[in-house]
């Protein structure tokens, strides 16, 4: 596949590797978080781990945006679906995370709900138009990158003056996690998650550009690469995360260029302003309630905003008391050393949201690495 | 060997056996999982379907059941249901696909397919050019194969109970002596063969699902594959397990045969031989090509020294000319199915879990 395959060359991912190996300094560890679960996914899929020197290690970040969904938003999702009698269409990664009473969208399915999967909230749109008898609400998640197409959606909405639209708006930020990390006691005492950079996602800095880590980098002192998700950008963004280490320097580097610049997507981000404000705090799975990390729909769109126009506030739901998703988003814990991994909980019967998405720590780990545990 | 981690150093866990959450029987309702050919649908047919109609034949667990018969040889028996949307699709359609999916369960069990039967579920509603351009294309397929259609049934539902039409067929064929394919002959060493490309199927169907609106070239590989188990026969070669990796994919159907077996597997990822235009829409859509559905490939495992004289045969065959050796069957305990990347790492292959759904971003 063209302009793919040449970023999966297996013995030019050696020669990186070997380089790796060479640079990093063999008296001190390196320990890396890569915050997308994009990443998580390339690392787990390819086996990068296996081509580490042991002392680099990689800690999965919270950037799967089901994983850090809770139990709450599923709930709200699913309860326009079954009370509201509304017909719910969102990404196919949602269907089975874990809601309260054992639910999840897919199960509400099987209960009755009207709730659809869709590849785009265009679709969710067209949708909406085909059937003018019916309220039609998208579940909108993601980061940065999932954020544009939703504010696109939205405009058209109130242009066509459809009266039957409106998103369930649960878009997060990606800054305002890493900072969330970084003040988290376990990373702040330096020895129960340390952590010596980050490999930033390629897809959310298209959009926001490599500038909104610069305060991150200088604040905490962690060296930033924004990286791609082909196996090749990661391994290289190792590298160039070990060399400033090395350097002691902590800089934004982009390792994409072939796609980021330090601004991003001006278009798109006025977009964003335009149909969404800062929401004052948020709950994220894993990381409690962060300020200012998520978006909501400005009163100027209210209309098409689902939290407005059917009754249904937010309510926190605790996680399952065995479940460790919580520590492991923080990468305090890898998923096999949680108590309930591949036994209570695997990608069929997940309890966390880790074991739901491909993109999350814990189904990675399930699905491609549990030979290792042997 | 301990290992360095986050928390500082902590024992290597054990994998730890799969706990299976029993089914809910009382609370529980069918998902579209049950139906996905992976660990749910495993669950189903042994936990409900095997568990109330067990008998010596269902549990042979194969494609097909061998039965005895009154004079030489032994019967095969398989049956499969047909729901497919749409009904026509790039290389085929519903009707095709009907007599080609039960040849195939009968031809993989090493059997030569003689007879088919059919039953209909129809929509109220299906507009009849379409039912008989179904018949005509169900008609032509098992005149081409050389298996009719014998009997059937047709049942007509109310709007709205069916998605258009529905198609179960069933089909005999009957077993040489000698012959004695199953999922659980596998054994340390063999080498684990595919007839061609991964996953034009299941990509040809969701590429036409209107809801993805791109234009592919992609087309089904639905066929009848007995033809090509006849020349796998005629080589000589000892052959173990065939089967042909539908639903769930090569992935799924190669983690059934390692549990059958109790053995493990290990795939060669740069043997495995997909199509470009199949590995873009995957790339697009975040899908993995091992899961995706086939309906005209079969993968064979076979004693180490006849890999080459069966490879041989098979891309002496049309329907096998990208064939390949993509692995080798090894002893574990643990009945992993795992895979040197092309990287020179490694992996595991697991089972398909729930449906396999394009990631969001």
């Amino acid at each position: 596949m063209k302009y793919i395959d040449e970023f999966r060359d297996g013995s030019l991912a050696q020669k990186i590797a070997a380089g790796i190996g060479r640079e990093a300094d063999h008296g001190r560890p390196y320990h890396f978080m890569e915050f997308c679960g994009g990443h998580t996914h390339a690392i787990s899929r390819y086996g990068l781990a296996d081509l580490l020197p042991d002392n680099v290690r990689m800690i999965h970040g919270p950037g799967c945006p089901v994983c850090v969904l809770p139990i709450g938003r599923v709930d709200q999702a699913i309860r326009l679906a079954l009370e509201q009698d509304v017909t719910v269409y969102t990404y196919g990664d949602c269907l089975r995370v874990p809601a309260s009473g054992g639910l999840s969208l897919l199960k509400a399915r099987a209960r009755g709900a009207d709730i659809r999967m869709v590849y785009s909230c265009a679709d969710a749109l067209a949708l909406a138009q085909q059937r003018p008898d019916r309220q039609v609400v998208f579940f909108a998640i993601g980061f940065e990158t999932t954020t544009p197409p939703t504010a696109v959606v939205i405009r058209q909405a109130a242009a066509l003056r459809l009266t039957n639209f409106s998103v369930l708006c649960c878009h997060v930020l990606t800054p305002p996690a890493i900072a969330g990390i970084l003040d988290s006691p376990e990373v702040r005492d330096g020895q129960t998650v340390p952590l010596d950079g980050f490999i930033g996602p390629a897809h959310v800095s298209t959009i926001i550009g490599s500038r909104p880590y610069e305060p991150l980098a200088e604040k905490y002192r962690k060296p930033v690469v924004i990286a791609g998700f082909e196996p090749l950008d990661v391994l290289q963004a190792i590298r160039m995360l070990v060399r400033q280490v090395n350097e002691g320097r902590a800089e934004v580097e982009n390792e994409f260029s072939r796609a980021v610049d330090r601004d991003g997507n001006r278009k798109a981000q006025a977009l964003v302003a335009e149909v969404f404000a800062l929401r004052d705090h948020f709950e994220w799975r894993g990381l409690n309630v962060l300020a200012d990390s998520a978006l909501r729909i400005r009163s100027r769109f209210a209309e098409f905003d689902a939290e407005n126009r059917f009754p249904v506030d937010y309510v926190a739901v605790p996680d399952h008391p065995a479940c460790e998703c919580g520590d492991i988003l923080r990468g305090v814990k890898q998923p096999q050393a949680c108590r309930i991994f591949g036994t209570v909980c695997t990608p069929e019967n997940p309890v966390g949201s880790c074991m739901v998405s491909s993109e999350g720590a814990c189904a990675a780990h399930y699905t491609y690495g549990r030979h290792k545990d042997v | 060997m301990p290992r360095i981690t986050p928390t500082g150093v902590t024992r290597m866990s054990e994998a730890r056996k799969t706990y299976v959450r029993p089914l809910d029987l009382k609370h529980g309702c069918v998902d579209m999982a049950h139906g996905a050919g992976g660990r749910a649908m495993a669950q189903l047919i042994s936990d409900l379907f095997a568990r109330h109609l067990g008998n010596a034949y269902l549990a042979q667990g194969d494609d097909g059941a061998v039965l005895p018969a009154s004079g030489a040889g032994r019967l095969v028996m398989a049956t499969d249901a047909h729901v497919v949307s749409p009904l026509f699709f790039p290389g085929g359609d519903i009707g095709c696909l009907a007599v080609h999916g039960t040849i195939n369960d009968v031809a993989v069990m090493g059997a030569r397919p003689l007879y088919l039967a059919a039953a209909f579920i129809l929509e109220e509603g299906l507009p009849l050019a379409d039912l008989d351009r179904i018949v005509r294309s169900m008609a032509t397929a098992a005149r081409t194969a050389g298996v009719p259609v014998v009997t059937g049934d047709t049942k007509v539902v109310e709007r709205g109970k069916a998605d258009g039409v529905f198609i179960t067929t069933t089909g005999v064929g009957v077993l040489a002596d000698g012959v004695s394919w199953s999922g659980s002959n596998a054994r340390p060493g063999d080498a684990i063969l595919l007839s061609g490309t991964l996953g034009d199927h299941g990509m040809a169907i969701m590429a036409e699902r209107e809801s993805l609106g791109f234009a592919s070239p992609i087309v089904s590989d639905t066929a009848a594959l007995h033809g090509l188990v006849a020349s796998m026969q005629a080589c000589g070669a000892t052959i173990r397990v065939v089967r042909d990796p539908t639903r769930g994919g090569l992935a799924t159907t190669l983690n059934e045969i390692a549990r059958q077996s109790a053995v493990g597997m290990l795939l060669e990822e740069k043997t495995l031989p997909v199509k470009p235009a199949v590995n873009a829409a995957c790339e697009l859509l975040g899908l993995d090509p091992l899961y995706v559905a086939n309906e005209g490939k079969l993968v064979a495992i076979c004693a180490e020294n006849d890999a080459e004289r069966l490879l041989t045969a098979m891309r002496a065959h049309p329907l096998a000319a990208d064939a390949a050796i993509i692995g080798r069957v090894f002893e574990d305990p643990h009945h992993f199915v795992q895979m040197t990347t092309a990287f020179g790492g490694r992996r595991m292959v697991d089972w398909l879990s729930g449906e396999q759904l394009p990631r969001i971003c």
